[in-house]
This record gives C-alpha cells, sequence and structure tokens, in this order.
C-alpha cells in the first residue's frame, strides 16, 4: 500500500494541473482559442488515432529517434572507447571532436536541408549529430576515470587485453556511458522535434505544423503532449538499463 | 616449525635499487628468502617498503641490481600474488565472481572450497559493496589464495581494519600459511603484527636494511611471551631510533652502500 502510494506521488501535480485546466477551460477562463481543454485534445487524439495519422506519425518520429540515436550513439560510443583507451587517438582526434562539439547541432539546419532536402536523412543526420557528443564524452571520461588500481589489481590477477576490457575497465565505465545515453535521449527528442517542424512531410512535428495552417489548436497541443510522453518514455527505458546493469551499485538500489 | 622448511631460495634480492626521479627510494638492498618463510617489513611510512612489495609483485621494476624467483629474473611475476590494502574487489561482480577472477571455467569447486576456508560460503553470491571490511579482506585473501601462488605478498592488509578483527585475520593467515605451505611477505606498520606473524622480521630505513630479526617461537604466539615482547620492543627501538642496537644479531647491513 505504501509503495504504490510511493508510485502515485510523482503523477501527484501533472494531475492536478490537468484538472485544474480543465476546469478553467470548462468555465470559460481559458480561451479555447488559446489553449483547447484536455478533453478536446483527447478527443482530437482519438479522432487521429481512429483515422491511423496518429500513428503514422509516432511511428515515422520513433523510427528516426531510434536510428538516429543508434547511429550517432554508435559512433560515439566506438570513439569514446578507441580515445579512452589509447592515448594516440585522443591526441589525433579530441581536439577536432571538441571543435565541432561547440557549433550548436541545429545551427546546421540549413546546411542540412541543402545537402539533403527534407528527406530521411536530414533528420537522421540531425539526431545523430546531437547523441553523438553526450555518448562521446561520457564513454571517454567513463574510461578515464575507471579506478587505476583496479585495473592493476586486475592486472595482477592475470587479466589483459579483452578480459580485462571486459572484467574491469567496460563495468568501470558503465555508470558514466549511462549518463550518455539518458542524456543522449533527451537530445534526440529536442533535435527531432526542431528538425521535424522546420523540414518535414512527415512525423508529429510535422503533424503540429500543419495543423497551425488549419488553426487546429488541438493537435498542435496534442503533438507537445506527445513529445513529452516520448521523451519521458526513453527515459524511463533508460532508467530500467541503470538499474538493471548497475545493480550492483547501492546508489541505483531501489 | 616456525623456522623455515629447507634451505631452498624462493626469491633473491641482490643490490637493489629504485629512483624516483631525483628521490632514491631503495638504496643497494639484498635480501634471500627461503622456501616457506614468512617474512615481515616494517618501517616508517615513506620508507620504500610498499615499493620492494610491488617490485618483487613485478608492477615495478628495479633501477639498478636484479631480483630472482627460484633463480630467474622477475618480470610480470606470475608466481606471486599480491593482496592489497583496500582490498580492491570489482565492485560489480559477486563474491564467488571475484575470487573467480583470471581463473579458467570449471574452477567452481576450488572457489568454493576457498571461501568455505575463509568463513563466507554463504556470502559467496553478494556484493561487495555490502560486506564488512573484514568480510573484503577475507575475500581478497581468497582471490589471492585460489591462485595457489608460491610467493604470498600482502601489503598492509590489515591496516584498516580493527584489534578484533585484526587479530582474526591473524589467525586465519597463519593457519591458511601452515597448511597452504606458500611463502609470505608482509609489509606492515605494525610491529606486534609483524611478530605475531613472521619468522624473520626487516626493518627499514632510508632505503636500507636497518635491522634483520629471526623470531623464533612456536605458533600460534602467546604476546605476553618475554620473547615476543623483548622482539617487539627490540624492533619499535630501532624504528623510531630511541636505542642503539648492538650489531650482533642476524646479517645486518649499516649505512654503506
Amino acid at each position: 500500500m505504501k509503495k504504490r502510494m510511493n508510485s502515485f506521488i510523482p503523477w501527484m501535480v501533472p494531475l492536478l494541473l490537468l484538472v485544474s485546466w480543465q476546469i478553467f477551460s470548462s468555465l470559460g477562463w481559458i480561451s479555447s482559442r488559446i489553449l483547447p481543454s484536455p478533453i478536446d485534445i483527447f478527443k482530437a487524439a482519438i479522432e487521429l488515432g481512429q483515422s491511423g495519422q496518429l500513428f503514422h506519425h509516432i511511428g515515422v518520429s520513433t523510427k528516426r529517434a531510434f536510428w538516429g540515436f543508434l547511429i550517432g550513439g554508435g559512433i560515439g560510443f566506438a570513439l569514446g572507447l578507441w580515445n579512452g583507451l589509447s592515448k594516440v587517438a585522443e591526441t589525433l582526434f579530441d581536439t577536432s571532436i571538441q571543435m565541432i562539439r561547440n557549433i550548436p547541432h541545429l545551427a546546421l539546419i540549413p546546411i542540412v536541408i541543402l545537402w539533403f532536402g527534407i528527406g530521411e536523412e536530414a533528420k537522421l543526420f540531425l539526431v545523430a549529430l546531437g547523441t553523438f557528443f553526450p555518448i562521446y564524452l561520457n564513454t571517454f571520461h567513463g574510461i578515464r576515470s575507471v579506478d587505476a588500481s583496479l585495473i592493476e589489481m586486475g592486472k595482477v590477477y592475470g587479466l589483459k587485453g579483452i578480459s580485462l576490457f571486459r572484467h574491469v575497465i567496460f563495468p568501470g565505465a558503465l555508470s558514466s556511458i549511462l549518463v550518455g545515453v539518458r542524456y543522449a535521449l533527451g537530445i534526440t527528442w529536442v533535435t527531432l522535434i526542431v528538425a521535424e517542424t522546420i523540414a518535414a512531410n512527415s512525423g508529429i512535428g510535422y503533424m503540429a505544423m500543419n495543423a497551425r495552417e488549419f488553426m487546429q489548436l488541438d493537435v498542435v497541443v496534442l503533438s507537445i503532449i506527445l513529445y513529452a510522453f516520448l521523451g519521458k518514455l526513453s527515459d524511463y527505458t533508460a532508467k530500467l538499463a541503470e538499474r538493471r546493469f548497475l545493480k550492483w551499485n547501492t546508489n541505483y538500489q531501489r | 616449525m616456525a623456522a623455515s622448511k629447507g634451505n631452498e631460495t624462493v626469491l633473491e634480492l641482490s643490490g637493489i635499487q629504485k629512483s624516483f626521479g631525483s628521490l632514491h627510494v631503495l638504496k643497494n638492498m639484498d635480501l634471500k628468502v627461503n622456501k616457506g618463510d614468512f617474512i615481515a617489513i616494517v618501517g616508517k611510512s615513506g620508507c620504500g617498503k610498499s615499493t620492494l612489495l610491488r617490485m618483487i609483485a613485478g608492477l615495478e621494476s628495479p633501477t639498478a641490481g636484479g631480483l630472482y624467483m627460484n633463480g630467474k629474473p622477475v618480470k610480470g611475476n606470475s608466481l606471486a600474488k599480491i593482496m592489497f590494502q583496500d582490498g580492491r574487489l570489482l565492485p560489480w561482480k559477486t563474491v564467488e565472481q571475484n575470487v573467480g577472477l583470471g581463473l579458467k571455467k570449471g574452477s567452481h569447486d576450488k572457489i568454493a572450497s576457498l571461501l568455505k576456508r575463509v568463513g563466507l560460503m554463504e556470502r559467496a553470491k553478494d556484493w561487495p559493496g555490502v560486506l564488512s571490511g573484514g568480510q573484503r579482506q577475507r575475500v581478497a585473501l581468497a582471490r589471492a589464495l585460489v591462485h595457489e601462488p608460491e610467493l604470498l605478498l600482502l601489503d598492509e592488509p590489515l591496516g584498516a581494519l580493527d584489534a578484533l578483527t585484526r587479530i582474526e585475520m591473524h589467525q586465519l593467515i597463519e593457519e591458511l600459511w601452515k597448511e597452504k605451505q606458500f611463502t609470505a611477505i608482509l609489509v606492515t606498520h605494525d610491529v606486534e603484527e609483524a611478530v605475531a606473524l613472521a619468522n624473520r622480521v626487516i626493518v627499514i630505513e632510508e632505503g636500507r636494511i636497518a635491522l634483520h630479526q629471526s623470531i623464533n617461537l612456536p605458533y600460534p604466539r602467546q604476546r605476553e611471551h618475554p620473547i615476543f615482547i623483548k622482539s617487539v620492543s627490540r624492533i619499535l627501538h630501532q624504528i623510531l631510533g630511541t636505542e642503539k642496537v648492538s650489531p650482533n644479531q642476524e646479517p645486518r647491513k649499516l649505512l654503506e652502500g
């Protein structure tokens, strides 16, 4: 009973907001031309759901998020590992990576549109670029901050090369890497929102922009809520992964 | 029983020197360790005793001089296992996984029997994070011994433990030493611990061996025994520099070299 209460507490504030929002809308204190009521938005969701459009757009956006994250995160992870493990690679690449990192990836949208038009590549490119840096940085930092005394111990007990990496270095870096993953997932959705509203003909952002043209305020707000929901969902997944892989760490135990 | 078993030399240091930059940590050190010896190295902190141990483990190489294990020069000493002061257990591996580190698959029985021997069988599946300091050092001891090392190096392994746990650990180490018949080198700053466990105690001062004291007492040692008390006080005086020690004991290096 207490446990159920505890898992309910974080949802109390959003629920209270929702209820008062609905009440104020019903009372006419909030004009539906400024902000539609939750019930109207819910109705819009059902309507769009029945026509299949809603799931089409959610599917498209999720697919972009997934692949963009996988490509950018994968490259960031690989380079982070490489530069973390090898001084030579770090000297060679790190300065360049840090230079590129200081350009906001969304500032590249004009040039990305010129390169790729409004095709899938544009969105994948931007998401990949956005997720690359947090995962690169955290992987690199995680590897570098593995306790040197544990590495020494591993060597005394006959670990070297791959086995040293598998048993000592990677698990030691994992908590930092997972922080990078969570951060990168947040960036994934921010990037998608911007990219899809500016240059797309499908996806949630496109759905919002399209609705704006026809003054369908309920669909616009629905899109915003969808982003919030999907962002929260992916963060929750990352949190589950943390709990699963870092269960030895008392900081991550429930 | 207290003395070394036979006179077979396991480890030999000849003219060992170690410098870090302009800092000379060890200056011309000679030492022979026989099979079955339990050597304790004591000295003030910073005297070079841990460096010496790390060198024997193959973790550091000497600036000059020779280090021989069974007559062969030491390079990454696989016959020796070191047990560190802080245990250095991997927090993401369970107790039994930690003990089995670096072992081949199918060593389960070996791991289990050692865990049982150090009294931690029922903690085999636990994370190191939930163990007490003494239990962690038992795991570290089991992990060192599961490799059946010829030479066990103990780098102040009990420094962080409370007095009672330390005495329990002394008993355990002593029993295992007799049982498994390995050679042991213990670095410690606790003179009583050195005298309780070792058959030879070496005092290092300013990078040299300042005193080499044999302890001829049967195990398990009585701390009230006059020889025990005398040995402790003699070593303490040497370390603290409060008494001139007569040079009639064992091989003893004076400040030449």
